[in-house]
This record gives structure tokens, C-alpha cells and sequence, in this order.
């Protein structure tokens, strides 16, 4: 019934519109099309500049009102969330000068030169040096633009400092899993095929030793050292994900068969942002920026940055992928041979074994 | 590269066709007609057919981020299992998206725009009795509908159309068990893309032969009208890079259907182990957007060509700097083909080639800068009329400056770590390529009419369709900016479990309900445009707008061949308003010996 009102409002309003709408024609017809005219020019003309007037009232109020929700600019939680903070900012006034120049023109110029009797249209069809100097002046500004944006880019995506803690992290419909090296600071061998849900998430080579001491997360947020640098190493098991840390002004794809890296220096611990944003449940979110299916817009995961001293804490307690799996082997539980050598499946073995 | 003087044979009997067109049936004069205008006529109207589905598509997903979780009973009598209990399912919401974005840039802005204007302008503003092939010309159109036939019947397939984003990025396009979109729908969609390519080659083709070899007799490349140049570099674009589209659909349609490896490696999918090995995810994302972003262009450069020549005609001067207006136009066609990869930053493409295309990209601003500062040159001391067709150029000079501007943002890579794929790249290629496309095709449409259809529109609900729609679209899009600065990302159906972008839930319920409002009166304009086929005020003279181009000397009603008598000869470029203190001086007279040089 609600819904057959509000179809009947709608269809009313229409036609008492339409009926204007014809009525003002016919009467423009009847006293002279050409003063109909006159009036709705004149009427749009002042209409032109009352929109330029209250557009740029609009664009200050949205700007105080919405700018800097999440972190003002220029406070972002990483080295490289900074730069890219002032990259925005240059770039934020430079293009705020040319839009407000170039819109007052164009509203105004049609508000000035709306058509009148006493003034004749100016004949100007081209002057060359008019032309070169707006030429030269864009190209100016954007070297400007591109000179800082290259060197800042550079600067984020070089090689990672060899101090930098690595964390994998693999994004899959629709969840985040991640992998810390362990003692021995590097990433085991993974080959796609040795997936297993139950005790190989990840599809790690087992005959690897590197493998041996990493640490399989998921469920729970990515513990970070605050002040530290760390490099992401970012892979996906079925679709393309990105991992997007908007705090940190990051961000990466996932994509299947082709690792991506991200490194960057979280600069505020968790506790320090529940400080300074007020809210004291606040949580570093991992946002998927990448289109990946149906669940895309809950693929969630959260990031904790802390102390060397709590993130230590924190890790002791996690115990390898592969002692998990493979408890007997566990040199804390009882001495046991080397490799599970049943289980450790090798690529070529694989390949060899036919699709 | 001459000039065609006279009638060919074969136009000539069109010309005779003419004078006893009574006798073509119904079907050969409405259907399957040849001739570019009825063409035209059918691309726009199917073109506003597709706008309302793609734009009703757009009112209801809104509706699901203004008011997520909230249920609206009416949609499940519509849409049954997609919208259980009155709430959009999540692959329902994800076709949504994907079909408002397929159809609009490809069926409304590619096809119908340039498929309308191209046809309509290009025989009447070069003086040719048709196209270079009306026959093909015909194709290009049926091709078009057999692609909307494929698209539109993929949304009443049972597990759904594409639902990937109209970007259709592998591995989700191809992995049937990776959403619902990507089993049958997915083919149709790439089925219906080749169809659609193949119409658009077939078009574009046409265009450029037509624009090069029938101009009537005098009329130099120099004094083409501006939309026929915008025409001529919109079909090169189209004809050098949709090609590559179709080859990576095809391979699409391989690693979809029959096993090969083209984009994928390393799937896991759903528990499943697949085989395939050494492919690239990326390669296609390259292929895409070789054609995706000058696909940009071509959705931009006709408004830009149409904005040129309504702002030069209703300010009564001409439009300032032609020769730059054209040069611009051929950097930006160039360029578009050097851009590609800045819709890939964050793909982990190697960072140097990324620092490449961040100065390729931001070149672009200087063509563009050089378009914005000639209108603005054009407007100033003019004696401006504010018809609709005015209005709606001037409001795509503002979109184009405030969406232009924000890409900037984007084209930089530094900035575009934050930002990509986020609700600002949204706002900003709605401002720039969407909206401001739209503006200059309501410009077109209402500035062409009554050549069209020998009548006006009514103005009085065009200037409401101006307003609401220019308010709408900054109210619509300018907050939206701010959403992306805050890194909420695109595609979000649902904010509510993100303490980051849950914060905008009031604005984007205000975006709703303006959009509902600006969808509302677009539908206004529908009706404003079928009505006045029928029922508008008739145009009582060939020259209404006091123009100088050759459309407006033919007849109101032109037949098929167009001009009754001879097709006329051309003495000037178009531009001649305000010279030597008469208002226009139409292409037609020739130059006399005392009129001024500029």
C-alpha cells in the first residue's frame, strides 16, 4: 500500500512538471519568443553564479566536515605513509589554486557575458601567445608534480633495509593467513600443489629446512614492531586480493603466482593511536582493495603494532607450522629423525607424477 | 586526400530515393534503413534504453550502501532468491555493480554516444550524402544490438551475469568455482564483448573513411567542424585498441572453457588443487587496459568535440584557438595509448616503468589544460545563450576541470598507493569520463534535435535536467573524494563491520537519496525525449540555432541523400561568428574581398 503512495506522489509530480513545463512553452509562444527568451537567459545566468557561489561554499563545508576521518593528513602511521601524506598536500594545493581559478572564470565569464543587447560578441579566434603561456604553465606545474612523486616513489618502493623483519602474508576467499620466518629470518620453499587444508595451508615444502621454524598465523591480528622496518611478502591462493592498510597509506595486490613485496616502518604503536584518535578500541585494519568475490567487502584482518619486548612475548608462544603438523618430530615433545621424509612432497615429484 | 565535388552514382539513387521515399516499407526505412541518420537514431535510443537499465541498476545498489542490512519488501518481488527477505543478496550486489559499469561505459557511453553522433554528424557537418558504407554502417548497429541481446539475456540466466567487475580481472573471471558470475554469465558477457567489438570496428572503420574521403568540395581537413575531428581520432582510437581487447577476451574464453593457462597459476580454489601453471593474472590486466584507457578517451573526446562547437555557436564567437583545439585533441589520442599501466601501480609492476607512466600520465594534464583554457577563452566577451545545450557544455567544461583535476591524484603512483581502488578513484572517473560524458551528450541531444526529429525538446524540463543533475552530480560525487582519502575501498557492500569506513554511514545515505532523486528526473528527460518526437514544438526554420555548420543547410526534415538539391560547396572553416560585426557567417559564403583576414 506504502509502496503504491509513494508510486502515486511520484507519478503526480511528474505530470504537474510536465504540465508546466508545456504551459511555460506555450506561453513563451504567446508574448514573444524572443523576450521568453531574454528571461530564461537572464534567469540562468544569475542561476550560474549563485551555484558558483554556493558550490564553493559546498566544497569548504564537505572539506571541514569530512577531511581527515580516518587520520588527518600528514599524521599517516608510517614512514612512507608521511610521504605519501605530503605528496597529497602539494599536490592538494596546486590543483586547489587551478580549480578555483578555473571555475570562478567559467561560472563567472557566463554570468558576465550572458547575452545582451548593448554588447556584441568579440571576434578572437586565436592568439599565440595566450596559447604558449597556458601551455607552459601546466607543463610547469606538473613537473613540479611528477619530480616530487617519482623521487617519494622510489623512495617507497626501493629495496627494503636489510634489517627489515619479513612477514608472508597470503590473502584467499575471503580470509588473511600469515607466515613469520622464525629464528632463521627466512621464508621456507612453497610449491602451490602440496596444499592441504588440514595440515598445510599454506602448501610449504617440508624438506626445506627454512621451513622448519616458521610460524603459520591466522585468526588473529599481524603482531608488527613499531619503529622497525618490515617487508610484506604478499602472495593469493585463488583470486586476485590487495592487502590495503589505510593507516599506514599502503598498499599492495595479491596475486596468484606472482609474489609481490611492500615494505614500510610502522611508527605508532597500537596503544599510542587509541591515545591520539580517543578511541580506545581503535585496531590497525587490513582492508582487500581488490575486487575478489562475494565476500570481498568482509575480507578483514588486523594489525597490532608493538614493542620489540611484546612482540617477542607474543611469538614465543606460537609454535611452527611444521611441529604442528608434525608433532612426533617436535624436538621439545621427544627426539625424532630428521625429515619427515613420507610426507615431504618435492615439486619435481610432483610434475613427474603427471597432472 | 581530396574532395568529393559531386553525387556518386550510388548516391544518386539515394538522391532519387528522396524525392519518392513514401515507398520505402516500414521495415527498410525504420529497421534495417541505411541511412546514417536513422542509424543514429537507433544507437541513441537504444543507448537510452541500456542508460535507464544501467542507471536503475546503479538506484538499487545504492540503495544497499545507504541503507545496508535495512529490508526493502518491494525487491523481492522483483528480483525473488537475489534479494531474500528484501535485502541484496552479496553476488546480487557484486552483477550490480559489474553490469552498471559494462553497460554504461561500453553500451551507453562508447555506443551510444559515439555511435549517435558519429552517425548523425559526421555525412551532414562534412557534406556527404552518407557514409562511405551504409551497409556496413547498418552492421556496425546489429552488431551492437546482437551484443545487447547476449548482455541483457545474461541477466536472466539462472546463476546470474558476470558479477567480476567490468574490469573481469582473471583468475575470478575465469575460475567458475570462484563466484556465481564467473560460471555461465561470464561467458556471456566476453560473447557479448566481441560482438560489441566487432560493431564498433565496423563503425569506426566507416567514420574514418567517410571523414577522408567524402568531404563535399572545399571542405579542407582544416575546416572540418571540431565534433568531426573529436569523431575522427574517438574511431582511431577505437579501431587500434579494441582489437587487443578481443584477443584477451578470446584468451579469456580459452582458460575458461578449455583448459589453457593464458592467466593462471598456482589456483587454489575452494579446496581444489588446479593443474594449470605459468600463466600470468597480470598479462590480462595489460591487455585490458590497452584498450580500457584509451577507451576513456573515447568515451570523452566526442563530448569534447560536441562541448566545442555548442559553446562556440550559443556564445557567438568562435571557438578560441582551433589549431590547438585539434593538436591537443591528437596529443591526448596519442598519449592515451601510453598510459595504460597507471591503472596498475599497485600490481607490483616494476617500479622504474611505473615512474614511466607517471610522466605520461601527468603529460596528459597539459592537452587537457590547453581544451579547458580555449572554452573558457571562448566564453569570454561572448554574448552567451543559456539554452540547454549551453548549460549542459558548460557544466562538462566543470565536471571536466574537477575530474581532470583529481586524476592528477591518481596518474601520481606515490599518491596512488593510497588511494587506488578506493572510493576516490570512483568519484573521480564518474566526475571526468561518466557524468561529464553524459553532459556532452545531453548537450548533443539537445542541441541536435530538431535535426533529428524536426522538433524541439521542451526546455523548461530541460533546464530542470540540467540543474538537478549538476547539483546531484557534485552532491553525488565530490563527498564521495573524502571516502577514498580515508582508503575505504570500492565495492564495499557493507561497512558496518569496519571501524575505518564505518564512519561515512551518514554520507552515504545522502548519496542515496540524492542519486534516487537525480535517477528520477533523468527518467524526466526520457519521457521530455519521446514525447517530443510526437507532440514537441515543430521547428519552423532550418537554422535555428543561427549556425554556421552544414547540417543546417538542409532541409528540416532531410530524407535520405540529405541535401535535395546539389550538396552545397564550403568557403570557410566553421567559426565565422561575430566577424565584421555580423552575428554568423554561414560555411556556404564564399569569402569576400573586403571581409577582414583573422
Amino acid at each position: 500500500m506504502q509502496t503504491f503512495f509513494i508510486v502515486a506522489i511520484l507519478a503526480l509530480g511528474f505530470l504537474v512538471t510536465f504540465q508546466i513545463a508545456k504551459a511555460s512553452e506555450y506561453v513563451a509562444v504567446i508574448r514573444g519568443a524572443d523576450k521568453a527568451r531574454k528571461q530564461t537567459n537572464k534567469i540562468n545566468g544569475f542561476l550560474l553564479l549563485v551555484f558558483l557561489i554556493l558550490g564553493m561554499i559546498g566544497v569548504y563545508y564537505c572539506n571541514e566536515r569530512l577531511a581527515g576521518k580516518i587520520l588527518p593528513f600528514g599524521s599517516a602511521a608510517s614512514d612512507h605513509g608521511l610521504l605519501i601524506d605530503r605528496m597529497l598536500k602539494i599536490t592538494i594545493i596546486i590543483t586547489g589554486i587551478v580549480f578555483f581559478i578555473t571555475q570562478v572564470l567559467l561560472f563567472w565569464y557566463c554570468f558576465k557575458y550572458q547575452e545582451s543587447e548593448k554588447r556584441k560578441a568579440f571576434y578572437f579566434p586565436h592568439n599565440n601567445k595566450l596559447e604558449i603561456i597556458w601551455t607552459v604553465i601546466p607543463a610547469i606545474a606538473l613537473t613540479v608534480l611528477v619530480g616530487f612523486g617519482i623521487i617519494y616513489w622510489f623512495r617507497i618502493t626501493g629495496d627494503a633495509p636489510k634489517d627489515a623483519s619479513v612477514v608472508e602474508v597470503t590473502g584467499s576467499q575471503f580470509k588473511w593467513e600469515f607466515r613469520y620466518p622464525g629464528d632463521d629470518k627466512i621464508l621456507g620453499k612453497k610449491y602451490f600443489k602440496n596444499y592441504n587444508a588440514v595440515n598445510n595451508p599454506l602448501g610449504q615444502l617440508w624438506d626445506d629446512p627454512a621451513n622448519r621454524d616458521d610460524v603459520y598465523v591466522t585468526g588473529e591480528p599481524m603482531h608488527l614492531v613499531v619503529n622497525k622496518p618490515v617487508k610484506l611478502v604478499i602472495g593469493a591462493k585463488d583470486v586476485i586480493h590487495d592487502v590495503g592498510l589505510s593507516h599506514f597509506r599502503m598498499k599492495m595486490d595479491a596475486v596468484p603466482g606472482t609474489p609481490t613485496t611492500m615494505w614500510f616502518t610502522p611508527t605508532k604503536t597500537s596503544r599510542q593511536m587509541k591515545e591520539e584518535t580517543g578511541n580506545p578500541d581503535f585496531v590497525y585494519e587490513i582492508s582487500c582493495d581488490q575486487m575478489c568475490g562475494q565476500g570481498h567487502w568482509s575480507m578483514r584482518g588486523e594489525i597490532i603494532v608493538e614493542t620489540q619486548e611484546e612482540f617477542d612475548v607474543w611469538m614465543a608462544k606460537k609454535k611452527s607450522m611444521y611441529y604442528t603438523s608434525f608433532p612426533e618430530l617436535d624436538p621439545s615433545n621427544k627426539k625424532a629423525p630428521a625429515i619427515a621424509d613420507s610426507s615431504a612432497a618435492k615439486p619435481v615429484a610432483m610434475l613427474q607424477a603427471g597432472k | 586526400m581530396h574532395v568529393h565535388s559531386g553525387v556518386e552514382v550510388g548516391h544518386d539513387v539515394h538522391h532519387d530515393d528522396h524525392h519518392g521515399h513514401h515507398h520505402q516499407s516500414f521495415i527498410s526505412k525504420y529497421v534495417f534503413s541505411m541511412d546514417h541518420k536513422t542509424i543514429g537514431k537507433q544507437f541513441l535510443i537504444t543507448g537510452i534504453v541500456w542508460a535507464i537499465i544501467g542507471g536503475l541498476f546503479s538506484v538499487l545498489f545504492r540503495l544497499q550502501l545507504g541503507f545496508p542490512g535495512q529490508s526493502f519488501p518491494i525487491l523481492e518481488t522483483f528480483f525473488g532468491h537475489w534479494a531474500k527477505g528484501g535485502t541484496i543478496h552479496p553476488e546480487f550486489y557484486y552483477a550490480l555493480v559489474t553490469m552498471h559499469g559494462t553497460v554504461l561505459v561500453f553500451f551507453v557511453l562508447t555506443a551510444g554516444l559515439s555511435g549517435t553522433f558519429a552517425n548523425i554528424l559526421i555525412p551532414l557537418q562534412i557534406g556527404a550524402r552518407d557514409m562511405a558504407s551504409p551497409f556496413l554502417n547498418m552492421l556496425s548497429y546489429w552488431f551492437f544490438f546482437m551484443a545487447s541481446i547476449v548482455m541483457l539475456s545474461s541477466l536472466f540466466i539462472q546463476t546470474g551475469p558476470a558479477s567480476g567487475g567490468w574490469t573481469m580481472y582473471p583468475p575470478l573471471s575465469a575460475l567458475h568455482d570462484a563466484s556465481l558470475g564467473s560460471k555461465a554469465g561470464a561467458d556471456m558477457w566476453l560473447i557479448s564483448m566481441a560482438l560489441f567489438i566487432v560493431s564498433s570496428l565496423l563503425g569506426g572503420l566507416n567514420y574514418i573513411s567517410t571523414i577522408l574521403n567524402m568531404r563535399t568540395k572545399g571542405m579542407s581537413m582544416t575546416r572540418l567542424p571540431l565534433p568531426i575531428w573529436a569523431m575522427f581520432f574517438t574511431a582511431v582510437l577505437g579501431v587500434l585498441s579494441f582489437p587487443v581487447l578481443l584477443s584477451g577476451a578470446i584468451l579469456l574464453l580459452f582458460d575458461r572453457n578449455l583448459g589453457t593457462s593464458f592467466y593462471l597459476s598456482d589456483i587454489v580454489v575452494a579446496g581444489n588443487i588446479l593443474p594449470n601453471e605459468g600463466g600470468s593474472a597480470i598479462l590480462f590486466q595489460h591487455l585490458f587496459w590497452f584498450l580500457g584507457h584509451p577507451e576513456v578517451y573515447i568515451i570523452l573526446l566526442p563530448a569534447m568535440g560536441m562541448v566545442s562547437e555548442i559553446l562556440s555557436v550559443n556564445s557567438r564567437k568562435p571557438i578560441f584557438g582551433y589549431m590547438a583545439m585539434l593538436g591537443s585533441l591528437f596529443a591526448i589520442a596519442i598519449l592515451a595509448f601510453l598510459v595504460w599501466a597507471h591503472h596498475m601501480f599497485v600490481t607490483g609492476l616494476n617500479p622504474f616503468l611505473g615512474s614511466v607512466f607517471v610522466l605520461l600520465t601527468l603529460l596528459i594534464a597539459v592537452p587537457s589544460a590547453i581544451k579547458v583554457f580555449n572554452w573558457l577563452t571562448t566564453l569570454w566577451r561572448g554574448n552567451i545563450r543559456f539554452t540547454p545545450a549551453t548549460l549542459f557544455a558548460i557544466g562538462f567544461v566543470s565536471l571536466f576541470i574537477s575530474g581532470g583535476l583529481t586524476g592528477i591524484f591518481l596518474g601520481n603512483s606515490t599518491i596512488d598507493i593510497h588511494l587506488h581502488d578506493t572510493m576516490f578513484v570512483v568519484a573521480h572517473f564518474h566526475i571526468v569520463m561518466g557524468v561529464a560524458s553524459f553532459f556532452g551528450m545531453f548537450a548533443g541531444v539537445y542541441h541536435w534535435y530538431p535535426k533529428m526529429f524536426g522538433r524541439y525538446l521542451n526546455s523548461t524540463l530541460g533546464y530542470i535536467h540540467f540543474w538537478v543533475t549538476i547539483c546531484g552530480a557534485y552532491l553525488i560525487f565530490w563527498p564521495m573524494h573524502y571516502e577514498g582519502l580515508a582508503g575505504m575501498p570500492r565495492r564495499y557492500l557493507d561497512k558496518s563491520i569496519w571501524q575505518a569506513f564505518n564512519q561515512f554511514a551518514d554520507l552515504d545515505k545522502m548519496i542515496t537519496i540524492v542519486s534516487i532523486v537525480v535517477f528520477a528526473v533523468q527518467l524526466m528527460f526520457v519521457f521530455n525525449f519521446f514525447y517530443s518526437i510526437f507532440k514537441g514544438r515543430k521547428v519552423t526554420s532550418t537554422n535555428p540555432w543561427g549556425a554556421n555548420t552544414l547540417e543546417w543547410t538542409t532541409p528540416i526534415n532531410p530524407g535520405h541523400g540529405n541535401w535535395t538539391g546539389e550538396i552545397p560547396e564550403v568557403h570557410r572553416w566553421p567559426y565565422d561568428y561575430g566577424k565584421d560585426g555580423r552575428e554568423f557567417i554561414p560555411q556556404t559564403e564564399p569569402i569576400s574581398a573586403s571581409e577582414s583576414k583573422h
